[in-house]
């Protein structure tokens, strides 16, 4: 669905943000307004998702995951293919292209695994615009090697010691820097959160995902999916694979929020599941708080997966009950991750291997001839050293 | 007439505004320093109730909020410090404050327990005209004015639209940026104001980066109020704050009254 006029979808989304930058977000819906039937900005769009960031990505049947999960046929949508290693190639590609077209020469980012602010880097390398990151200490050290990259492509990394020093507080500095120079700059907002018009435009940007899995499940299978999963943090690689599905009644779609050390420990990232409505980074939606209304330090394995908040369109799509959102804990996770690097050769980041691990159990107990897709939205090489970490030394 | 309003009815008067968060760097601390404010020379007392997320503010006022968090300051035990100072103090008080606690509280409930410990108006940053309808007719009901901001950004649309919703007073954001203590005036402020001016009938308060005597001088000659935070919240953890924070205020408050004494 769209928006409405004050971007809310449902009772979630608006815009709650400090009065100095309501004209810069009126300013940016007018400008995407404008491009959206621009038929020579898509062209360059596509052209560049084709030529820079490799798409269309593969719909991969997994076999050997298949057979060893023993039930329905489980395909993974290959975003981890995607240059720079995940679906957040869409979005940046598509807002810098955006950014250049409003005349914004610096561009601002927040990161959490730091897939947003590699993906980010890459586009102002291309696009030859100023790039300053902000991400949090903790994920810093426990994401280095994307900060590398992020350096490497020219982008300057802020860290941010404030709060939990993960994404969340990454996203308070980020606003921070918008509000102090609204005018010259553009915030490349990564996820399908914040105030309207964002979480509608990263949605159109990452809809590409669903727009061509649609096409390749036709062509290749002459049907739709039953089943689509993906993993949900703020929400961006699930609402672009469900969104072009969402009229498609007989497919199911699942969220796969991320359960920490358990829900019951307080201690997870599972705003859908266990979270109430709330306003934080300027929009209303499920949030995680505590019994004062102060925002919940949260935990995952996946610090793409680790943030209080989740997109307004989710919590809308939760409420109407098209969309089913589930939590899976840090072990089944790390169980997921495994098992696709073994049964598939292919390691994916812990943020899909939440999907991945709640896909298994769904195929285990599903017929042979239904499909299940799964959003493989990024790779795993970022994660080598939580793994090692996490399983001992010894993989 | 409420005791706002009364506060910009007074001839020739220019109000100052301080800000404090509540319960830091202690509880008692601000039950102390808010009268010493109100003798000092202070007009409005602006209450700030700690949040984990002040996107809105620099790192002094992160970092009072931050404090008084880990001292397990809540809305409720500010609206129970609101309650005490009201006694103590015969000047208004306001709060500030993100709107999620308010929207946890329940907005209705909030109000109704503002307007009983004898608050007077609702700042809250990150709540926008576009989203104020409910709230504003919340706080009307219970007696309260809720303050909008604007900002050198706003649109001559923005200005217009504050200038018919805006109670009590409007609060101008001097800069284009978070809340903190800054070296000068921005250069564009006078223009600011004066486009602001020409369309709204409420006073109006300037505030964000003002801290030192000179700059509520100039300020005060351009606007009906000043708003001084950041300054105040570093004076709390002076030696002896009580006395530091007497000397800062007064003298604001006179370079406000005497706004020739330096030219």
């Amino acid at each position: 669905m769209q928006p409405d006029e004050r971007g809310y979808f449902g009772d979630y989304g608006g815009r709650f943000v400090p009065e100095t930058l309501m004209p810069v977000l009126d300013e940016l819906t007018e400008a995407y307004n404008h491009v959206k039937t621009d038929a020579f900005f898509w062209a360059e769009f596509n052209e560049l998702s084709r030529d820079y960031s490799g798409r269309p990505t593969p719909l991969y049947p997994a076999e050997g995951l298949s057979k060893h999960c023993g039930g329905a046929h489980i395909f993974l949508k290959r975003e981890d293919l995607a240059h720079t290693g995940a679906h957040k190639i869409n979005n940046a590609l598509g807002q810098g292209l955006l950014a250049r077209r409003m005349g914004k020469h610096r561009i601002i980012a927040e990161t959490g695994a730091g897939q947003h602010g590699v993906a980010t880097a890459a586009v102002c390398a291309m696009l030859g615009l100023e790039c300053i990151i902000y991400m949090g200490e903790e994920d810093i050290r426990r994401q280095s090697l994307n900060v590398f990259r992020m350096k490497l492509m020219g982008a300057e990394v802020r860290p941010v010691s404030g709060g939990s020093r993960t994404l969340k507080d990454a996203i308070n500095e980020a606003i921070r820097d918008w509000v102090t120079h609204p005018q010259e700059t553009h915030y490349l907002l990564g996820s399908v959160v914040g105030p309207h018009p964002y979480p509608m435009i990263v949605r159109d940007f990452q809809s590409v995902i669903g727009k061509e899995t649609r096409e390749q499940a036709l062509a290749k299978l002459g049907r739709l999916p039953d089943y689509i999963i993906a993993c949900v943090g703020g929400g961006s690689n699930a609402i672009g694979i469900f969104y072009p599905f969402l009229e498609d009644k007989n497919v199911k779609l699942i969220g796969v929020e991320a359960a920490g050390r358990g829900i019951i420990t307080g201690e997870h990232a599972a705003s859908l599941v266990a979270g109430k409505m709330g306003v934080l980074h300027g929009s209303k939606s499920y949030l995680l708080q505590d019994k004062n209304g102060q925002i919940r330090e949260t935990h995952s394995v996946s610090a793409g997966l680790d943030y209080p908040g989740v997109g307004p369109e989710h919590s809308y799509l939760k409420d109407s009950g098209r969309v089913e959102y589930v939590a899976i804990n840090d072990k089944e996770a790390l169980d997921g991750f495994q098992l696709l690097c073994r049964t598939e050769g292919i390691t994916p980041a812990l943020e899909p291997a939440h999907a991945i691990a709640y896909a298994a159990g769904v195929a285990g107990s599903l017929d042979k001839e239904k499909i299940i897709v799964v959003n493989l939205s990024g790779r795993g090489d970022k994660d080598m050293d939580i793994v090692v970490e996490a399983l001992g030394v010894q993989p | 007439m409420n005791r706002i309003d009364s506060v910009f009815n007074r001839p020739e008067h220019k109000a100052l505004i301080a800000y404090v968060t509540v319960g830091y760097p202690s509880i008692e601390a601000t039950l102390k320093v808010v009268p010493i404010l109100a003798k000092s020379g202070c007009d409005i007392i602006e209450l700030g109730i700690p949040f984990s997320d002040p996107l809105a503010d620099g790192t002094t006022i992160q970092k009072a909020s931050h404090y008084a968090l880990q001292n397990g300051v809540t809305p409720k035990i500010c609206l129970e410090v609101a309650s005490q100072l009201s006694q103590m103090v015969d000047i208004p008080l306001v709060f500030m404050s993100y709107f999620n606690p308010v929207l946890w509280h329940g907005a209705e409930l909030f109000c109704r327990d503002c307007a009983d410990a004898g608050v007077d108006g609702l700042i809250i940053p990150d709540l926008p005209p576009e989203e104020g309808s409910e709230l504003e007719a919340i706080t009307k009901r219970q007696g309260l004015d809720l303050i909008y901001l604007l900002a050198p950004t706003s649109t001559q649309e923005r200005i217009r639209l504050v200038a018919e919703r805006s109670r009590g007073f409007i609060y101008l954001v001097s800069v284009t940026g978070v809340t903190g203590a800054r070296e000068s005036l921005p250069a564009d402020l006078e223009t600011f104001i004066a486009r602001v001016k020409a369309l709204a009938a409420q006073p109006l308060c300037v505030g964000f980066g003002i801290s030192t005597p000179e700059q509520v001088r100039q300020v005060a000659r351009l606007a009906d109020g000043v708003i001084v935070g950041s300054r105040i919240i570093q004076l709390m953890k002076a030696e002896e704050p009580t006395e530091a924070i007497a000397s800062f205020v007064k003298g604001l408050r006179s370079a406000i009254d005497k706004p020739t004494a330096n030219d």
